[in-house]
């Protein structure tokens, strides 16, 4: 190529680089340009393509207890050894259930995807063990699972959970996409109460508002409201809001 | 300028041309590119090509160019994992139709479902019934020949698929113990002395000043009607025996006392969504074959 340049370098478009490289604003310009088409090409696409996400059943926003608890998820970096993504290949399906689905995560701001297994993948914890194990292993790890090397959180269990401005994280998620309603928004504080507290009379609204929201005493203490009820009613609901039985795997490959 | 290019100036130490500027007398060599960094370059540019034609690349309007050989992650898992039903099917042919019992009494069958019961087993109930079942504080054994719920194949396959305590499971195991303190039941003094008789039907040691008598008849009024008169228990009710010195909860008597007081009652999912049958049963004859099936 250079020696083509050095031959006729007024004829060649090779030359032509010359242009950019001595003169700024041109330079930027081009910059900003290739950068632009990137843009459109690489990340406009995602939304506007179906098959970016799927369509199903069942995913709803995270009522505030969970989205308390998702705070606190993330306040203690469980992110950081914990991923939330299945993968599909067949030792993570066959270990973990379904692989996940983007629609999954959609009102998660931002996802918990993470990128490290130092612990197992939490994408289908909700359910999987009772509250009381979540509880003690959450307080000491060691005392169930002799060879792990989590830390331990028994502080959560013991912190009030401050949850004043709860109407506010709904609000600044719906900024962000999710499809909160203002009845959810005014209600969010007494939502939040009803989770956690065993019979409590706005129960059967939060059930209508948040469809198989789970209601309960989650850290075993009905007389306090602790950042483990939280935490633990977040733990309970991951993975569990679309049923695979009814998820047409085939319908979702386009 | 021109004259510049009209004439590139030479370096007369490399014999190299130079840019053509001139900063202060200090001049930029033009040096190319070493040819093979630049063969490479364009060969990558002309893999991209090839990759384009090949795999899944450039979006559409309404989605995304497929790619000759139509290849997409969540086909190869969904024919993976049908690929490997198959085979398992093929191996385990009759596990799906048999009961329980009638894979525990076929030996090529057995042998399958413990080996696929031992490996459910890790991935979801070590986690609380230790590795290899040996339990743990709240969390029962499965080694030993005590049951809360029975011990038949029957008993606790249906354990494994409707679980214990269950909230929105009709065929959940349920019991709930009084929290015979906490709700003003019982007085502590007689707390204690039913505390202490418990440790006597289990055969261990008391204190000197425990009210044996106030016991047994706390014991007789209150606790016989589920764990028995004779504190044997009752599998029905998951109330569990407590003649043996085996505990989920510990025998001291702080742990009894906390245990009457408050109630105790662990929870188990049910694993009937979860797993398939098959692994189910598998897990039933795993659980059972560790020592203390009935």
């Amino acid at each position: 190529m250079t020696s083509i340049e050095h031959k006729a370098p007024h004829r060649s478009l090779w030359a032509k680089h010359k242009i950019f490289e001595t003169n700024s604003i041109i330079l930027v310009i081009g910059v900003l340009l290739m950068v632009s088409i990137g843009g459109l090409v690489e990340i406009a696409p995602l939304f506007y393509l179906k098959n970016t996400i799927e369509t199903v059943q069942g995913v709803r926003p995270y009522t505030p207890l969970e989205l308390a608890g998702r705070a606190i998820y993330v306040r203690e970096g469980c992110y950081n050894c914990h991923s939330q993504m299945v993968r599909p290949l067949r030792d993570e399906v066959e270990r973990y259930g379904h692989y996940s689905l983007a629609a999954e995560s959609m009102y998660d701001k931002p996802f918990q995807w993470g990128s490290k297994r130092t612990g197992p993948d939490l994408a289908r914890v909700g359910s999987k063990y009772s509250d009381e194990w979540q509880r003690a292993h959450l307080a000491e790890p060691r005392a169930i699972v002799p060879q792990s090397i989590m830390p331990g959180y028994p502080f959560l269990a013991k912190t009030d959970l401050t949850f004043g401005d709860i109407a506010g994280e709904l609000r600044a998620n719906r900024a962000g996409g999710v499809p909160y309603t203002d009845e959810m928004i005014a209600q969010a504080e007494t939502d939040l109460k009803a989770q956690a507290t065993p019979e409590h009379p706005g129960q059967a609204d939060l059930e209508k508002r948040y469809p198989k929201a789970q209601s309960r005493d989650f850290d075993g203490n009905p007389q306090r409201l602790t950042e483990a009820d939280a935490l633990i009613a977040y733990l309970q609901v991951l993975g569990t809001l679309v049923d695979f039985k009814l998820y047409d795997d085939k319908a979702n490959i386009r | 300028m021109d004259q510049q290019h009209d004439a590139p100036h030479v370096d007369a130490v490399t014999g190299q041309a130079t840019t053509g500027h001139e900063w202060d007398g200090i001049r930029e060599l033009n040096t190319p590119l070493p040819r093979w960094w630049l063969g490479i370059f364009y060969a990558t540019i002309v893999w991209s090509i090839g990759y384009w034609v090949v795999y899944p690349a450039w979006p559409l309007l309404t989605g995304a160019t497929k790619g000759v050989i139509g290849y997409a992650s969540r086909n190869d898992i969904t024919v993976e994992m049908a690929q490997l039903k198959a085979q398992r099917a093929a191996r385990a042919a009759g596990m799906a139709d048999a009961t329980p019992a009638q894979i525990k009494a076929d030996p090529a069958l057995f042998q399958m479902a413990v080996a696929q019961g031992k490996a459910a087993f890790g991935d979801n109930c070590a986690a609380c019934h230790g590795v290899g079942g040996v339990g743990g504080k709240g969390y029962p054994n499965l080694n030993d020949d005590e049951w809360l719920w029975g011990g038949s194949l029957d008993a606790i396959q249906q354990t494994i698929r409707h679980g214990i305590r269950v909230a929105g499971d009709n065929d959940t195991r349920v019991s709930q113990m009084p929290a015979f303190g906490r709700d003003g039941v019982l007085k502590r003094e007689e707390i204690i002395a039913v505390a202490s008789h418990v440790r006597e039907l289990a055969g261990l040691s008391t204190e000197a000043k425990a009210d044996l008598p106030l016991g047994r008849k706390v014991f007789a009024d209150n606790c016989a009607a589920c764990h028995g008169a004779d504190g044997k228990g009752n599998q029905e009710l998951g109330a569990p025996n407590l003649t043996d010195a085996i505990s989920l909860y510990g025998m001291d008597m702080a742990s009894l006392t906390e245990t009457i007081s408050n109630s105790r009652g662990g929870v188990m999912p049910a694993w009937a969504g979860r797993l398939d049958d098959t692994t189910i049963k598998a897990l039933t004859v795993y659980v059972h074959s560790l020592g203390g099936g009935q």
